[in-house]
């Protein structure tokens, strides 16, 4: 049962990294990215590793999206101004 | 730019704020018992002050907070060297305060047991000075980049 589990969050995890690559859109781009980290800190406690788990969660899911949008943020404002 | 979110973004930053702190404060006071420690408990509340920055940007960002928020980095990390140079007398990093029946030293009993809070020794300490140092941190970085956004944007208009 639990490698039902473990196959669909890894599946999942490479459609986002793929869609992360591929896609257009900058934004679009981080959220699928943003979605592989949450489900990279999915696999990391399902393969027993909390304590990576809860630093990919905070890290991977959270401030660094942030990081990515403000900066997607400022290079649109300064395409916008050339 | 500069202004305010949505009241929906306010109000669920305004309810969930406090929880987030709690919960990060919580994986580092708990990190020698619990997974996690100083770096995932800060990392913790560092996101909590990121989602506050952004739902209450015209706040914030007059208040200017990089100098309180660079000398709580600094003193969080002299704290963290300052205990290990404390255990000198053995070696650099040395428990000098486990199992010493003080503060976080109570004797472990052997065998299979809960974990208890007040044992480790220096661990505990040494993990709330490394969670003060990276919540600030990285508070610093974030807040410093959406000021930096925000500052550009009213330069070009």
């Amino acid at each position: 049962m639990l490698n039902w589990v473990e196959f669909v969050t890894l599946l999942i995890i490479v459609v986002a990294a793929y869609f992360s690559i591929r896609v257009s859109n900058l934004l679009f781009a981080v959220v699928a990215l943003a979605a592989l980290s949450l489900l990279l800190s999915l696999e990391f406690y399902l393969l027993k590793a909390p304590d990576v788990a809860i630093a990919e969660a905070g890290i991977g899911a959270g401030l660094t999206t942030a990081i990515y949008v403000l900066a997607i943020y400022q290079i649109e404002k300064r395409d916008k101004k050339k | 730019m500069k202004s305010d979110m949505s009241t929906i973004v306010k109000t669920v930053t305004d309810f969930l704020f406090g929880f987030i702190i709690i919960f990060g404060i919580y994986i580092i006071i708990h990190g020698h018992l619990t997974p996690g420690g100083g770096f995932q408990g800060g990392a913790v509340v560092a996101s909590g002050f990121a989602l506050l920055f952004v739902a209450f940007a015209r706040t914030f960002l007059d208040k200017k907070p990089q100098q309180l928020y660079g000398l709580f980095e600094s003193v969080g990390l002299l704290i963290f060297i300052s205990l290990a140079f404390l255990g000198i007398y053995r070696t650099f990093f040395y428990n000098f305060l486990a199992n010493s029946g003080g503060l976080f030293g109570m004797k472990i009993t052997q065998g299979i047991n809960p974990g208890y809070f007040n044992t480790a020794g220096v661990v505990p300490l040494m993990n709330m000075a490394v969670g003060f140092e990276v919540a600030c941190g990285l508070s610093l970085i974030v807040y410093l980049l959406y000021r930096g956004v925000i500052e550009e944007g009213e330069d070009g208009e």
